[in-house]
C-alpha cells in the first residue's frame, strides 16, 4: 500500500511538471499560430481571387449543403471579397474524393458565376503523376470558365477540360468538384449575394 | 569514455538507422526531400536531448517499476513542444512533416535512449549520447533524402541541380524508392563495417 502510493504521487509529480510546461508552451505559441493559420487563409483566399481590400475571412457566409442527407455534411463557407464596397466575388472550398483520399479545392468565383482562380489547398494524389492537378498548367486553365462556357468533363470524357498524362481520377475528381461548386453557387446565388 | 567517444558513438558506430535500424518509419516515410530530411532529424535530436536531459536528471527519483510511464510523459512532453514551436514558426515545414511530429513520440531511438542510456547515465554523457544519435539520425536522413530528391525530382533543396533533359524517376520520392535506398546504403555500410572488421 506504501509502495503504491510513493509510485502515484511520483508519476504525480512528474505529469504535474510536463502539464505546466506544456501550458506555459502553449501560451507562447497560441498567438503566433493563429496568426499563421490567418495568414495561410487570406493567402489561399488572394491566389484565386486577388481583387479585393475588404477582409474576406471576417466577411463571410456559412450555408448548410442539401444535398447530401446520408452523411452529415455541414456547411459550406462562403468567404465574401469586396473593393471599395463593391461585391467582387466569393470564395468557396470544394472537395471530392481523389484517387488517394479527399481533394479540397478553393475556388474564387464572380458575382455572375464565373471562375476567377483554382488551388488545390488539400490532398493526398501520387506525387509525380495525380498530383499534378496542383500545378498551374493544369489549374489555370480553370481561370475565365463558367457553367455556360464549358462542357464540365474532361477531354476523354466527351468535355473541354484538359487532362492530365497518366493521371484520370485525381483531374476527374477536380472536374466533378468544381462543377458541383458552380452549381451550388448558382443555386444559391440570391442567398450568397443578398449579404454581400 | 569522454564525451566526444559518446558522441561519435551514435553518429558512426551506434548510427540509430544505418547501424541499429530504429526509428526506420518516419525514416522511409518522409525522406523525400532534403528540407523534410533535416527538419525531421532535428526536431528528433531537440525530443531526444530533452528527454535525456530529464530523465537522466531525475533517474534516482524514479522507480523502477513506473520508468517507462515516466519516460513517455516526459518525451511526449517535448514533442508536443517542439509541434507547438513549429506550427508557431516554421509552418511550411510542420504541414510537410503533419502527422509524424507527433509520432515521434513512438520514435523506437528516442525510448531506447531512455531506456538503454539516460536512465543509467550522468547528466553529461546523457548530453552527448542524445547529441550523436540525433546527428546520427539527421545525417542518416539528410544522406537518404538527399538521393531520394536528387534521383526522384531532379532538386537539391528545391533547387533544380539534373539537367533539364533528366527525366526524374518518381519511384524514388514514392515509398518503394525509399526502402530501395535504405536497402542499399544499410548494405553499402554493412559491407564497409564488415570490411573495417577483417
Amino acid at each position: 500500500m506504501r509502495e503504491l502510493l510513493k509510485l502515484t504521487i511520483i508519476l504525480t509529480i512528474i505529469c504535474s511538471a510536463a502539464a505546466t510546461a506544456l501550458a506555459l508552451v502553449y501560451n507562447l505559441t497560441k498567438d503566433p499560430i493563429a496568426y499563421q493559420k490567418r495568414l495561410k487563409k487570406l493567402k489561399a483566399i488572394r491566389a484565386v481571387q486577388p481583387d479585393y481590400d475588404n477582409e474576406p475571412d471576417q466577411d463571410f457566409i456559412d450555408l448548410p449543403m442539401a444535398e447530401n442527407k446520408k452523411r452529415d455534411s455541414g456547411h459550406i463557407r462562403f468567404y465574401i471579397t469586396k473593393k471599395g464596397g463593391a461585391f467582387t466575388g466569393v470564395v468557396f472550398t470544394v472537395s471530392a474524393a481523389g484517387y488517394g483520399g479527399t481533394l479540397e479545392i478553393m475556388l474564387g468565383v464572380t458575382p455572375g458565376g464565373t471562375i476567377t482562380g483554382v488551388e488545390v489547398i488539400n490532398h493526398s494524389e501520387t506525387p509525380g503523376l495525380g498530383a499534378k492537378i496542383t500545378e498551374d498548367s493544369f489549374c489555370l486553365q480553370f481561370k475565365s470558365k463558367n457553367l455556360g462556357n464549358t462542357k464540365w468533363a474532361l477531354k476523354k470524357d466527351g468535355g473541354e477540360v484538359d487532362q492530365i498524362t497518366g493521371a484520370t481520377i485525381s483531374p476527374r475528381a477536380v472536374v466533378k468538384a468544381l462543377h458541383k461548386g458552380l452549381v451550388f453557387f448558382h443555386d444559391h446565388r440570391g442567398e450568397i449575394l443578398k449579404e454581400g | 569514455m569522454g564525451f566526444l567517444h559518446e558522441f561519435i558513438k551514435g553518429v558512426w558506430r551506434e548510427n540509430p538507422t544505418f547501424r541499429i535500424v530504429l526509428g526506420i518509419c518516419p525514416t522511409l516515410a518522409i525522406s523525400t526531400t532534403v528540407i523534410n530530411g533535416v527538419g525531421m532529424g532535428l526536431a528528433a535530436t531537440f525530443v531526444l536531448l530533452g528527454s535525456n536531459l530529464i530523465i537522466s536528471l531525475i533517474r534516482n527519483v524514479i522507480p523502477d517499476k513506473i520508468r517507462i510511464p515516466a519516460f513517455i510523459v516526459v518525451i511526449s512532453t517535448f514533442v508536443t513542444i517542439v509541434d507547438l514551436f513549429m506550427a508557431a514558426y516554421t509552418p511550411v515545414l510542420h504541414e510537410h512533416l503533419g502527422i509524424f511530429i507527433p509520432l515521434i513520440v513512438v520514435n523506437c531511438i528516442i525510448l531506447g535512449r531512455a531506456e538503454a542510456f539516460a536512465s543509467k547515465s550522468g547528466v553529461w554523457m546523457s548530453i552527448a549520447d542524445a547529441l550523436g544519435m540525433g546527428a546520427g539520425f539527421t545525417l542518416a536522413l539528410t544522406l537518404i533524402s538527399s538521393i531520394r530528391e536528387l534521383l526522384g525530382s531532379g532538386t537539391l533543396l528545391g533547387i533544380h541541380i539534373l539537367p533539364a533533359t533528366y527525366s526524374p524517376a518518381v519511384i524514388m520520392i514514392l515509398p518503394p524508392g525509399a526502402f530501395l535506398t535504405i536497402g542499399v546504403l544499410l548494405g553499402l555500410f554493412n559491407h564497409l563495417s564488415s570490411r573495417r572488421a577483417s
